[in-house]
């Protein structure tokens, strides 16, 4: 039984002339506890199925099942909700509050779930020392480096325990030596927490830690291939 | 919605905090409209008050009747004033009278070892005393049978005995009252100024029939103040007197009267009347500053919602609930508001003492407007920012995260 089962998403942008088709009518399956790759050019697709799955962007057509649950019927509300119940994010921007500390930001899915300060504290603590980052709880974004930054933004995205997590590019603004330590953290996470990871990037290298690599082109699925690392 | 009301509070102030100047300016109208009405309503009520206590040191339940009707086309402003019989008819026919005080007015010299004081005189009967609400400092009241006689005694304001006298007692005394002499028999306990800054002190008080012959010359009276033993009787005493009066004077019932009546009551709410106007009016603009400092809490909100865009991605990205987001933006406007309108507050209570001090009125702080004025300040808030917050709420994530 998968997680998550798209059957003819299609996303359409703008009106008329300046219609662009970023997805046309796509068909995937994610098992749950699997960690997936999406690959391909810019403009291909992978970032907007991957904003679909996680429902910040709506899909024009087709069906999107998440837990069985026909996400398309869903009114906003109710996407939010399933969004903060099982959906955690990273982005490749990391997209941290600038003006609040490492461990704040960790604590900000916990505040929008009802779980009060001292226990909020407690987790996000316990967070930044699963991500390695336990020396810099009270250091603003500004003062870490790209990859600390993007292992807080992994730890926020970790600390409410989601079924699925979706990283959109994670590595793409660090060095090699960075992106290795991310990609192993991620992999980590889904061989030790059986989270279930779908992953957006450029990097071959990276790709290679999924089970599973999709490729993109255009708006639709390329092709598929497996790495020969299973769940 | 899960952030609690606490929640939303701490991160309100963290971002007022962060962003201080623009707090400080933007709720910076709203302390002006709202120290305005703090003040307003304060001052209004402290005259209001003042001119209670005027009309209180004037007598209580207090019915005034004039010969003459004052100005207009149709005035008799050479009306015949009431002469001692139809004093005396009024004193027998009106019921529940409890003091009748003809009044007979005149400006004076008075002169005493050398001393020179002007003054006036006010010549009346014995009820004259409790009518107007005086008491005695020293010495006695005038006596029925000086009254009657026309006896030539006085009894002194506190200013004109302090002119005349110093620290020397006046009792016994014989002073010169323009072209009559006469012996100080009392002296009246000080009233001070009353709301219009004129000294109710300076008077000397005598028999009206010594002042009518010894120094005016004339018989008759222009004007009578009577005192009701009740004001649960007032309506009818006016009544009852209007009857007595036009009878006296051979008015049929249908036509115009040369004599007005008018009680404390009508005085009262003709001063009262005048301040409420006042008050209301400067209300007004008061409310218009409000209003516009409301605005200004629209446009900072709105210009915090734009540079705000990218940070209301996340948190829709992280779990914030539409709802989430739109209670984070009304609590920042509602506490941005009440607290221009807690230094509003203070500042309408500052002027207050200020204008109370310079207009001299009782200093009142009216905790029901103090109160009121915090809650509707939030309130505003809450109104203004509605729409900013629900821009904020509606945004979509992916639009909100991709904002710079």
């Amino acid at each position: 039984m998968s997680l998550i089962a798209f059957r003819g998403i299609t996303r359409v942008y703008g009106q008329g002339d300046a219609r662009v088709s970023a997805l046309a009518g796509i068909d995937l399956d994610v098992a749950s506890g699997e960690f997936v790759a999406f690959m391909g050019p810019s403009g291909s697709g992978k970032s907007t199925a991957l904003n679909v799955m996680g429902c910040l962007d709506r899909p024009t057509a087709g069906s999107y099942t998440f837990r069985s649950l026909e996400v398309t019927d869903l009114v906003d509300q109710e996407r939010a909700r399933l969004r903060r119940a099982w959906i955690g994010f990273v982005f490749q921007g990391f997209h941290l509050l600038p003006r609040s500390t490492a461990v704040e930001n960790v604590e900000l899915p916990l505040v929008y779930r009802g779980i009060s300060a001292a226990r909020r504290r407690e987790l996000a603590e316990h967070m930044l020392d699963e991500v390695g980052l336990a020396d810099r709880r009270h250091h603003l974004p500004s003062a870490l480096s790209g990859g600390q930054q993007q292992r807080v933004a992994i730890a926020r995205a970790l600390v409410t325990e989601p079924q699925l997590l979706l990283a959109d590019e994670p590595t793409g603004n660090l060095d090699t030596a960075r992106s290795e330590e991310i990609i192993a953290l991620l992999a980590r996470v889904n061989r030790e927490h059986g989270q279930t990871i779908v992953m957006v990037t450029h990097e071959p290298d990276m790709a290679e830690h999924a089970h599973r690599i999709v490729h993109f082109r255009d708006g639709r699925i390329e092709s598929e291939q497996r790495t020969g690392r299973t769940p | 919605m899960i952030t609690t009301l606490g929640e939303a509070l701490r991160m309100a102030l963290a971002q007022l905090r962060r962003n201080w100047s623009r707090t400080l300016l933007t709720s910076l109208g709203i302390a002006v409209g709202v120290g305005a009405l703090v003040a307003i309503v304060g001052i209004g009520q402290g005259a209001s008050r003042s001119i209670e206590q005027d009309l209180a040191s004037m007598g209580s339940n207090l019915v005034s009747v004039e010969a003459g009707t004052g100005g207009g086309p149709q005035a008799h402003v050479s009306a015949p004033p009431f002469q001692d019989r139809d004093i005396e008819s009024i004193r027998r026919q009106v019921p529940h009278l409890s003091g009748v005080a003809p009044m007979a007015s005149s400006s004076v010299t008075t002169h005493y070892a050398g001393l020179t004081w002007s003054t006036s005189v006010t010549g009346s009967s014995p009820d004259w005393l409790g009518v107007a609400g005086w008491t005695l400092a020293s010495g006695r009241a005038l006596e029925d049978g000086e009254a009657r006689s026309g006896a030539a005694v006085c009894v002194l304001g506190e200013t004109v005995r302090e002119n005349l006298f110093g620290d020397l007692d006046p009792l016994g005394a014989r002073i010169r009252l323009g072209d009559a002499d006469c012996t100080v028999i009392g002296v009246l306990a000080a009233k001070g100024e009353n709301t219009m800054g004129m000294d109710q002190d300076d008077l000397v008080w005598a028999p009206v029939r010594f002042v009518q012959r010894r120094l005016l010359g004339t018989t008759g009276v222009d004007r009578i103040l009577l005192s009701v033993d009740d004001a649960a009787n007032t309506d009818e005493v006016l009544l009852s007197l209007d009857a007595v009066i036009r009878e006296l004077r051979h008015v049929r019932s249908d036509a115009t009267v040369d004599f007005q009546i008018r009680d404390t009551r009508e005085m009262a709410e003709h001063v009262g009347g005048i301040t409420t106007v006042l008050t209301g009016l400067l209300g007004a603009v008061a409310a218009v500053s409000l209003f516009v400092g409301g605005i200004g809490i629209m446009n900072v909100m709105l210009v915090s919602v734009g540079e705000r865009t990218h940070e209301i991605g996340i948190r829709m990205a992280v779990g914030a609930l539409q709802g989430d987001v739109m209670a984070q933006f009304l609590v920042e406007s509602a506490t941005l508001s009440a607290l221009g309108g807690l230094a509003g507050v203070a500042l309408g209570v500052a002027v207050t003492a200020v204008g109370a001090t310079v207009l001299e009125v009782p200093f009142v702080v009216v905790p029901a407007a103090v109160i009121g004025a915090v809650v509707v300040s939030a309130g505003l808030g809450v109104m203004f920012g509605w729409m900013p917050a629900r821009r904020a709420a509606r945004l979509e994530p992916i639009d909100a995260l991709r904002a710079p």
